[in-house]
């Protein structure tokens, strides 16, 4: 072995400069990290484009040349054609339009939705969480209540006396959807509030607000992004079923839901109508859980991938 | 464990309080008046006053709520406004039918989650394991009512095998036609409540095959599918008691769905219906008892489980002395 | 006398999203009937994984290299099919491990989980009866007070001396040839360890086994140990007897080792010493001695060659380029065992 090595006087001479050992170097950046997870997963893939394209369409619902809520009764269920690519309704209604502004209503809602829960779920976990305390112990309580009240049936009872609207619906949504998101961050705040650097940075002086914003709120925002995209599902999913109850948004105007309640009278007959919106709820919530699913295991690796 | 009981009881009460108290109030500020449904245009004013003092309409909302709430602890839940005959009697007659939807339900989401979560979990990153998911994805992500419209087109639309609503069909009261009536909604309702529970037996069978428990019994020489059963199993079925109570959330909502588009005469399509008539007393009524078999679902599950899992238990002691 | 077991240039990597792990890089030792050999080293230096492939134990992403041998009796049980294993396993090679508590099943009582080891392994078709009496003798022998009872209780219900006793009686129920004792008493307290080692002596003594023991406890080490295995990246480092190893290390990591723990025997003004820098990428391992860049003494081609085993008689081997004879060797305290600073 000895003779396949090349000695020259230097070989025993100490080793002079030592290339220090750094370990191994991660690079990490919370968004690098979701872009790389989601091109690496197909199922991903497919649903930011199938969302993208979603989302476009519905924006440019306006270019359509029909009126979505136009009568025309002799172009009644029509079946599906190059003029009217989904057909038309028992109104004579293009129903392609009708699902793309149907589209703005059920994404609307759902973003919307989402949006407040977050903000109210948000609020209250990491002043809960930071606060802690006597407070803490109310609000957590309070939380726990709404997480065992049976939402979906407190809805229905709300929708059937509040006026219907969009507002009303992100309203009902929301008011039934922070407690989890409430519950989400206040843990993740309680873990991080103990932090050295968040003491460090109230030894330098720095206020409750701006630690909370600043430091707190940067770090939680993984568990707040999933929760983000699996509550624009769930806020779809029940907006539908408000809406297929005929408690959602009011007639003639549409969601994805609403018409499905439409379709529900000729299911027997025109089974076909009732096949297009519901595909699009199901896509829509599939690609949000698909996605929320793929952040989780890109923002939270302790998960078991 | 008593003072435990004890515990969730009060945990109990005061949500079926809350939910009460919440209900009632959201009917109290609803737009209309209730005793327009009493009143009609040839009654003389005292007459109409009589009537408002007897609906109690001329009291406070919380004078109001406590008369309601002490009639309703006795079990009267009032009078329907469209009937005109006591709720209680008209929401016990279609109970069991709900129960039985639910019952039945429940039993094929468990037989039907439990063994795919496991096979799902055990045959991790797998073909098998990508097809369950996949279907859990699937019933997670569909609407309930949709699915069951999917299922009308296709076994009574097109194929003409099931009926598509109600209970029995006219004049035939046989166990087997009720049982083609039940098939598509239960299969409605199980399909939601079985995503969430692959999923989380899944999820649950991983987290357990990487415990160092099962290296240890693996090191025992024991094979892994005893490995899988005499141990996983249990481990990884304990924690879906609790699923099983939070799921009753997701059947009684789904009840309501499901028994309206199904036709089913549960109590859910007939508070649907109360809803369309604004019959407040049913609509009160019916939020109080599903409501109830919600709460007391998850109650009883806990107990189940902290009498289950031998560490919960003894924690529970220990904490409560 | 023909070793129980013969490890020859055995090879674990684990393939992980960054690339190929290489935890063990082609180590071959011996470990002889019914004496204790001990794998020393830092975390993560690859004696945990060593002991799994014993066990055949190793799992995806873990892959056992071509080339590797472990000679059981004179069979190479990498060979073996899933039968065989499950034969192996409990009954010839029993393995404890480091944190009882969650190595015991939760939610099975006691009796349970030892009488399954020999259930498995039931050549003699006894009756359950039978299984579970020799399981509370078990108990008894490990010294268990109110074995009985035991047997009804759940893990949680013991404090974690007696736990691990419980790991202990489940691994010698079937009385294996070879015990693989990976950090018995990293998680216990001090005078529960001398109590846990103690038993396992006598256990020793009284049913004729080989111990594996895995520790980065030189004190447990020179406790327990007839030979010593240093290991670091995934070499072995040195080996020889414990006294060869004590007495005269030759190796400037094992001299580091033994200078990094708190020794009462000697001047408490003299402080501890660490060691500098951290173990090495093992995805990318330096071509050279691995231990070069945090090692005092290291020369030039250190860092070019990896040093070869050097034979220095009695079974003491090690693989250091400072026993090459060119090496200038003459500011190197070999026979202060490293100590620099006595």
């Amino acid at each position: 072995m000895d003779n396949q090595i090349v000695f020259d006087q230097a070989s025993f001479a100490p080793l002079e400069k030592k290339e220090k050992d750094l370990g191994t170097v991660y690079h990490y950046s919370l968004w690098k990290s979701i872009g790389k997870e989601i091109r690496s997963n197909p199922m991903a893939v497919f649903a930011c484009a199938f969302l993208a394209v979603i989302i476009v369409a519905c924006l440019l619902a306006p270019f359509s040349p029909y009126d979505p809520n136009k009568l025309d009764l002799a172009s009644k269920f029509a079946p599906p054609s190059l003029q009217h690519p989904f057909g038309c309704d028992e109104f004579g209604r293009d129903y392609f339009t009708r699902a793309l502004y149907g589209g703005r209503v059920s994404l609307t809602v759902g973003f919307a939705a989402m949006l407040v829960t977050v903000f109210i779920g948000t609020t209250i976990g990491i002043f809960s969480g930071y606060i802690g305390g006597k407070l803490d112990m109310l609000l957590m309580r309070f939380t726990d209540i709404f997480l065992a009240l049976p939402s979906m049936l407190l809805m229905v009872v709300l929708n059937t006396f509040l006026k219907p609207s969009m507002t009303t619906l992100i309203a009902v949504l929301s008011l039934f959807s922070w407690a989890s998101v409430a519950r989400i961050t206040r843990a993740e705040t309680m873990s991080l509030k103990e932090r050295d650097y968040v003491h460090a940075s109230k030894n330098l002086g720095a206020n409750s607000f701006v630690i909370a914003v600043k430091h707190i709120l940067p770090n939680i925002l993984g568990p707040v992004i999933v929760a983000a995209s699996l509550g624009v599902a769930s806020a779809i999913l029940s907006e539908s079923s408000l809406s297929f109850l005929g408690l959602g948004i009011s007639i003639p105007n549409a969601s994805w839901g609403s018409m499905l309640q439409g379709a529900q009278a000729h299911i027997l007959d025109k089974p076909i109508l009732a096949v297009y919106p519901g595909l699009l709820i199901l896509l829509t919530v599939l690609s949000f859980n698909i996605l929320g699913d793929v952040l989780r295991s890109a923002l939270e690796p302790k998960i078991v991938k | 464990m008593v003072k435990y009981c004890l515990k969730k009881v009060a945990q109990v009460l005061i949500v079926m309080l809350l939910i009460s108290f919440f209900s009632f109030a959201i009917i109290d500020l609803a737009p209309g008046d209730i005793s327009s449904s009493y009143i009609t245009e040839d009654m003389t004013a005292e007459e109409k006053a009589i009537i408002i003092e007897k609906l109690g309409l001329d009291k406070s909302m919380p004078e109001q709520y406590l008369a309601w709430l002490s009639e309703a602890l006795k079990g009267n839940f009032g009078v329907s406004l469209s009937y005109k005959t006591p709720v209680m009697p008209m929401l016990t007659k279609r109970l069991p039918s709900t129960i039985l939807l639910m019952g039945v339900s429940l039993l094929t989401s468990l037989t039907l989650s439990i063994p795919l979560g496991l096979i799902a979990g055990y045959k991790k990153n797998t073909w098998v394991d990508n097809a369950i998911s996949g279907f859990a994805y699937f019933g997670m992500s569909i609407p309930s009512f949709y699915f069951g419209m999917l299922l009308i087109i296709l076994f009574t639309a097109i194929l003409h095998v099931l009926p598509s609503s109600g209970m029995h069909s006219v004049g035939v009261n046989t166990p087997l036609d009720t049982f083609q009536h039940m098939i598509m909604p239960v299969l409605t309702m199980a399909l939601g409540s079985m995503a969430s529970k692959v999923r989380y037996v899944r999820a649950n069978t991983i987290g357990q095959l990487a415990e160092e428990y099962v290296l240890a019994a693996k090191a025992k020489g024991t094979s892994s599918v005893t490995i899988l059963f005499r141990h996983v199993l249990k481990n990884t079925l304990l924690p879906i008691i609790t699923i099983v109570g939070m799921n009753m959330a997701s059947l009684v909502c789904g009840s309501f769905i499901i028994e309206s588009l199904f036709g089913w005469p549960g109590i859910g399509s007939f508070a649907m219906e109360a809803i369309g008539k604004r019959d407040y007393p049913i609509i009160m009524a019916y939020i109080m008892l599903s409501g109830f078999i919600l709460v007391m679902g998850n109650f009883v599950a806990d107990i189940l489980y902290s009498f289950a899992d031998p560490r919960i238990k003894r924690g529970i002691d220990t904490a409560n002395g | 006398m023909e070793p129980l077991v013969h490890i020859n240039n055995l090879s674990v990597s684990y393939f992980t999203y960054a690339g190929e792990v290489q935890s063990v890089r082609g180590i071959s030792f011996n470990i002889e009937k019914g004496k204790t050999t001990a794998l020393v080293g830092e975390s993560g230096c690859g004696k945990s994984v060593t002991s799994k492939s014993l066990l055949g134990l190793i799992e995806k992403p873990g892959v056992i290299k071509q080339g590797s041998e472990i000679l059981y009796e004179g069979k190479n049980i990498l060979e073996f099919t899933e039968k065989e294993w499950l034969h192996f396993r409990g009954k010839e090679c029993s393995m404890i491990f480091q944190d009882a508590l969650v190595s015991l099943n939760p939610t099975m009582m006691i009796g349970k989980q030892i009488m399954e080891n020999l259930q498995n392994h039931n050549k003699d078709n006894l009756p359950t009866g039978e299984i579970r009496r020799k399981a509370k003798e078990m108990l008894d022998l490990v010294g268990i007070p109110d074995a009985e009872a035991c047997l009804n209780k759940y893990p949680h219900e013991l404090s974690g001396g007696m736990r691990q006793r419980v790991m202990i009686a489940t691994a010698l129920i079937t009385n294996p040839k070879l015990l693989i004792a990976d950090e018995p008493t990293t998680a216990l307290d001090v005078t529960i360890q001398a109590q846990i080692l103690e038993l396992m002596k006598e256990l020793q003594k009284k049913l004729g086994m080989a111990i594996i023991m895995i520790t980065h406890d030189l004190g447990v080490v020179a406790d327990m140990a007839d030979e010593i295995v240093v290991m670091y990246a995934g070499k072995i480092v040195e080996k020889g007897s414990n006294e060869e190893i004590f007495y005269n290390p030759r190796h400037p990591y094992t001299w580091a080792l033994m200078n990094s723990v708190p020794r009462l025997d000697l001047d408490s003004k003299q402080e501890l010493v660490t060691i500098e820098g951290t173990i090495p990428d093992m995805i990318q391992p330096p071509k050279g001695c691995a231990f070069c860049s945090r090692c005092p003494y290291a020369m030039n081609i250190c860092a070019q060659h990896m040093p070869q085993n050097t034979d220095l008689g009695d079974g003491h081997q090690v693989a250091c380029w400072l026993t090459d004879p060119r090496a200038d060797v003459s500011h190197v305290p070999f026979l202060t065992g490293g100590a620099v600073n006595v």
